[in-house]
C-alpha cells in the first residue's frame, strides 16, 4: 500500500522530545496493521504452491484466465467490501447481478431499441435496488442480513417470473444481432492484447475499480464516513456524519458494480439464464472476509477484497491447472477462508500490542 | 374541464412515435406476433382430466420449458387441466407429490431424480389408485416405484452415442464439461462418453455463473493442450464454451448435449460439431398423453420398458429442421 506512507521522508535532525502518542511505529508493524495482510501472505503461499505444482500456472495465457476468473469476483467484492467496512452487508448481489443483465436484455429486446437504451435502464434499475436495500435497512433499523436475504428471494422471482412473462421462456433472447451491441460488448466484454496475451477488460476494471474504492476510502471524507458508520454508527451520528446516506449510498455502490457485472455478463455470452447467479453473493462475501474484513464493519479495506478474489480465483483454475479432482474444491476454499481469518486475527492482535 | 386539444394531441402522436423509431434497433429483437399458434388440433371428447406433472426442474433452466410445452400441448388435445409443479430438492418434491394426491388428481407424471425421497409419495399415489408415469430421470427404478411406464433418454446411452459420433469424426480426447458436480445424470453422460474414448477428461464448472463456466474451460484448455474435443452438457453451456474456445484460439471441435435455437443454429452454421437431443418435449407429452390413454382405455405403454425419448443426433444434416422446430421453444 503506497497510499499509507507518508510523503514526506523523516527528517535526520534528531528530533526534539516527542509525544509518545504521535511516536512513529516501525514500518514492519504498521505493515502488519493492515487489513489485508493475512489475505497477502495466502495469496503469496497458494501463488508459490501452484506454480511449483503446475508448469502451465505461470505462463501468461494461465495467467491471464486466473486473473479473469478473479475478477468477475473481484469486481462485486469491491462493493460488498466498502459496504462491509460500513457495518452492513448484502445477500442479494448474486441475483442483482443477473437482474440487471436481464432488465437489458428485455427491454431492449422487447421495445426492439438500440441495447444502449437497455444498458443505461439497467443502471438505473441496480441503483434503484441498492437504495431500496439501504432505505429499507435504516426506515425500519432491521439487520441487513434480513433486509437483503427478502431482497434476494424476490429478485430471485422477479427474474424467472418476468423473463418468463416477457420472453416466453426462462432464459433471454439473444440480442447479439441488435444496434449497439458492438459497440456494448467493446466496453463490457472484449479483451486486450497485451504482448501476445489476451486479457479481459474486466481485469482492468477490476483494476480501476479497487484504485478508485481505495482512493475513497483513504483519502476523501466519504471514506472516514465509511469506517465511522460501521465502527459505531451512533457515534458516527453524534459527530455529525450522514449515516443514512452513506449507508444508502454503499448499498448504490454495490448495485453499481452489479451493473458492470451484469453487463459483462450479457454482452459476453448474449443471452442470460434467469435462474443463474445464486450462491455467487456468498462468494463476494468471502473475497471481503478473506481480504481482511471484518463482519462487524469499520474494519477492511478494498484491496483486501481485491487480494480475497485473487485467492479464490487462483484456488479455482488452479486445481483445473494442477489436473486435480475437484471434488475437494469447495472444502479448501471453507478450509482458506477460516484460515485466512484466523491469520488476520493474529496478525492485528500482535499488531495492536506492540 | 380543459378543452380537448387536437392540436395537441396531434403534437403527441406523431411526436411519440418518432422518438420511439429514433431509438430503434434495426436487426434482432422482439418479432411481432405471428398469427395463431399451430398447437393442438381438435380437443378429445373425454371428461376433463386432472393431471400433476412434477419434475426436479431447477428455477429457470430452459429444458423444462420444453418438457412444459409438450405436457401442454398434450393436455390441451386431451382435455387435461395441467398442474405442472416442480422442486429441485427430493423431500420437497416428494411433498408436492402428496399435496397432488390430496387435489385428487387422476394422474400423476413424475421425475424420478432422487427416487429415494418420493419411494413413500408415489406408494401413496399409487394406494389410491392414481397412475403414474415417470419420465426423464429415473429409468431403472421406475417400474419398481409403481410406474406404468417411463419417457426419457437414457443417459448413459447418449454419452455412449457421443463417443461413437466423435470417434467417427476422428477424434479422441474429449473433454467433458459437467456443469453441476454430483449430479448423477450427468455424470452418466460423461460416463458413457469415456467408455466409447477412454482419453475422456472431465472439467466440473459452476453453472450457476457463467463466467466461471468461460474462465474454467479456458483454464482447461491450456492446461490440456492435446485435447482435440469438447462436449458441454447442456445448450447453454456449450454456447459459452464455445466462446471460451474460440477466445483461447484453441482448435478443439465443440459438440454439445440438448438443444436450443441458438445451438441449432450454430450447428448450421458449422461452428458446433453437433449434439444429442433427448427430445424433452416427446418426454412431457408422452406422460400427460399416456395417462390420457391410460383413462379411456386401460392401456399401458411401453410393455413393461421405458419409451426411449432419444438420444437422436443433430448434426449439419439434421440442423435446419431442428432449427425451425427450436425457434417455436419445442426442440
Amino acid at each position: 500500500m503506497t497510499q499509507t506512507i507518508s510523503k514526506t521522508p523523516p527528517s535526520k535532525t534528531p528530533a526534539p522530545v516527542t509525544d509518545e502518542r504521535v511516536a512513529k511505529r516501525n514500518p514492519l508493524q504498521k505493515l502488519l496493521g493492515r487489513p489485508e495482510v493475512g489475505a497477502l501472505v495466502g495469496a503469496i503461499v497458494l501463488f508459490v504452491f501452484f506454480a511449483s505444482v503446475s508448469q502451465t500456472f505461470i505462463q501468461p495465457n494461465a495467467f491471464a484466465t486466473v486473473l479473469y476468473g478473479s475478477s468477475t469476483i473481484g469486481i462485486m467484492a469491491v462493493g460488498v467490501s466498502l459496504l462491509m467496512i460500513g457495518g452492513e452487508f448484502d445477500l442479494s448481489t448474486g441475483v442483482a447481478v443477473i437482474s440487471s443483465a436481464l432488465t437489458a436484455s428485455m427491454f431492449s429486446w422487447y421495445f426492439a431499441t438500440n441495447v444502449w437504451i437497455g444498458v443505461i435502464l439497467a443502471l438505473m434499475v441496480s441503483l434503484a435496488i441498492g437504495f431500496i436495500n439501504g432505505w429499507i435497512l435504516m426506515k425500519t433499523k432491521l439487520p441487513s442480513f434480513i433486509v437483503t436475504l427478502a431482497s434476494f428471494l424476490m429478485l430471485t422471482g422477479l427474474n424467472l417470473g418476468l423473463t418468463r412473462l416477457i420472453g416466453g421462456s426462462v432464459s433471454s433472447p439473444s440480442i447479439s444481432a441488435m444496434d449497439g451491441f458492438g459497440s456494448a460488448r467493446a466496453v463490457f466484454a472484449s479483451s486486450v492484447t497485451i504482448g501476445g496475451v489476451d486479457v479481459k477488460i474486466t481485469v482492468f476494471i477490476w483494476f480501476a475499480l479497487v484504485a478508485v474504492a481505495s482512493w475513497v476510502l483513504l483519502r476523501t471524507k466519504v471514506g472516514n464516513w465509511i469506517f465511522a458508520v460501521g465502527g459505531d454508527a451512533n457515534a458516527a451520528r453524534a459527530v455529525g456524519v450522514p449515516v443514512k446516506a452513506t449507508k444508502i449510498g454503499l448499498f448504490m455502490a454495490v448495485g453499481f458494480c452489479g451493473w458492470i457485472l451484469g453487463m459483462h455478463n450479457l454482452f459476453a455470452f448474449d443471452t442470460v439464464q434467469s435462474g443463474e447467479g445464486i450462491g455467487n453473493e456468498f462468494l463476494y462475501i468471502i473475497a471481503a472476509v478473506i481480504g481482511g474484513c471484518l463482519l462487524t464493519g469499520g474494519y477492511g479495506s478494498a484491496v483486501g477484497g481485491a487480494i480475497g478474489a485473487f485467492i479464490f480465483g487462483m484456488a479455482n483454475k488452479g486445481i483445473v491447472y494442477a489436473q486435480w479432482n475437484p471434488d475437494w474444491f469447495k472444502f479448501f476454499l471453507g478450509l482458506m477462508l477460516l484460515l485466512a481469518t484466523i491469520v488476520n486475527l493474529i496478525v492485528k492482535r500482535r499488531a495492536e500490542l506492540k | 374541464m380543459t378543452k380537448f386539444s387536437w392540436r395537441k394531441a396531434a403534437l403527441v402522436a406523431s411526436v411519440v412515435p418518432m422518438l420511439a423509431l429514433s431509438a430503434c434497433s434495426s436487426t434482432g429483437g422482439k418479432a411481432p406476433d405471428a398469427a395463431g399458434g399451430a398447437a393442438g388440433g381438435q380437443v378429445v371428447s373425454t371428461p376433463k382430466l386432472k393431471i400433476a406433472l412434477i419434475t426436479h426442474a431447477a428455477p429457470g433452466d430452459t429444458f423444462w420449458d420444453i418438457v412444459r410445452k409438450g405436457a401442454e400441448e398434450a393436455s390441451a388435445k386431451d382435455n387435461v387441466e395441467l398442474l405442472y409443479t416442480s422442486d429441485p430438492e427430493g423431500g420437497r418434491q416428494a411433498q408436492l407429490i402428496e399435496q397432488a394426491i390430496d387435489q385428487k388428481v387422476d394422474g400423476i407424471a413424475v421425475t424420478l431424480a432422487k427416487p429415494d425421497a418420493l419411494k413413500d409419495a408415489l406408494k401413496k399415489a399409487t394406494d389410491a389408485g392414481i397412475p403414474v408415469v415417470s419420465l426423464n430421470a429415473g429409468e431403472s427404478v421406475s417400474a419398481q416405484l409403481g410406474a406404468f411406464t417411463h419417457f426419457g433418454s437414457n443417459e448413459k446411452l447418449a454419452g455412449t452415442a457421443v463417443g461413437d459420433k466423435l470417434r467417427s469424426e476422428g477424434l479422441s480426447h474429449p473433454i467433458c464439461v459437467i456443469q453441476e458436480q454430483g449430479h448423477v445424470g450427468l455424470e452418466a453422460r460423461c460416463a458413457g462418453v469415456k467408455e466409447k474414448l477412454p482419453a475422456t477428461e472431465i472439467l466440473y464448472v459452476a453453472g450457476t455463473d457463467m463466467t466461471q463456466v468461460s474462465s474454467t474451460v479456458t483454464a482447461k484448455l491450456q492446461a490440456t493442450a492435446d485435447a482435440d474435443s469438447i462436449v458441454g452438457l447442456g445448450a447453454p453451456f456449450t454456447l459459452t464454451i464455445l466462446k471460451a474456445v474460440n477466445a483461447a484460439g484453441s482448435k478443439a471441435k465443440v459438440a454439445s448435449f440438448d438443444m436450443n435455437a441458438e445451438l441449432a443454429q450454430k450447428i448450421a452454421d458449422g461452428e458446433i460439431l453437433f449434439t444429442v437431443d433427448q427430445q424433452p418435449w416427446l418426454q412431457g407429452y408422452g406422460a400427460i398423453d399416456a395417462i390420457w390413454q391410460n383413462k379411456r382405455g386401460g392401456f399401458e405403454i411401453g410393455g413393461g420398458q421405458p419409451v426411449l425419448t432419444g438420444p437422436s443426433i443433430v448434426d449439419k444434416a439434421a440442423a435446419a429442421d431442428a432449427l425451425k422446430f427450436a425457434k417455436e421453444g419445442i426442440r
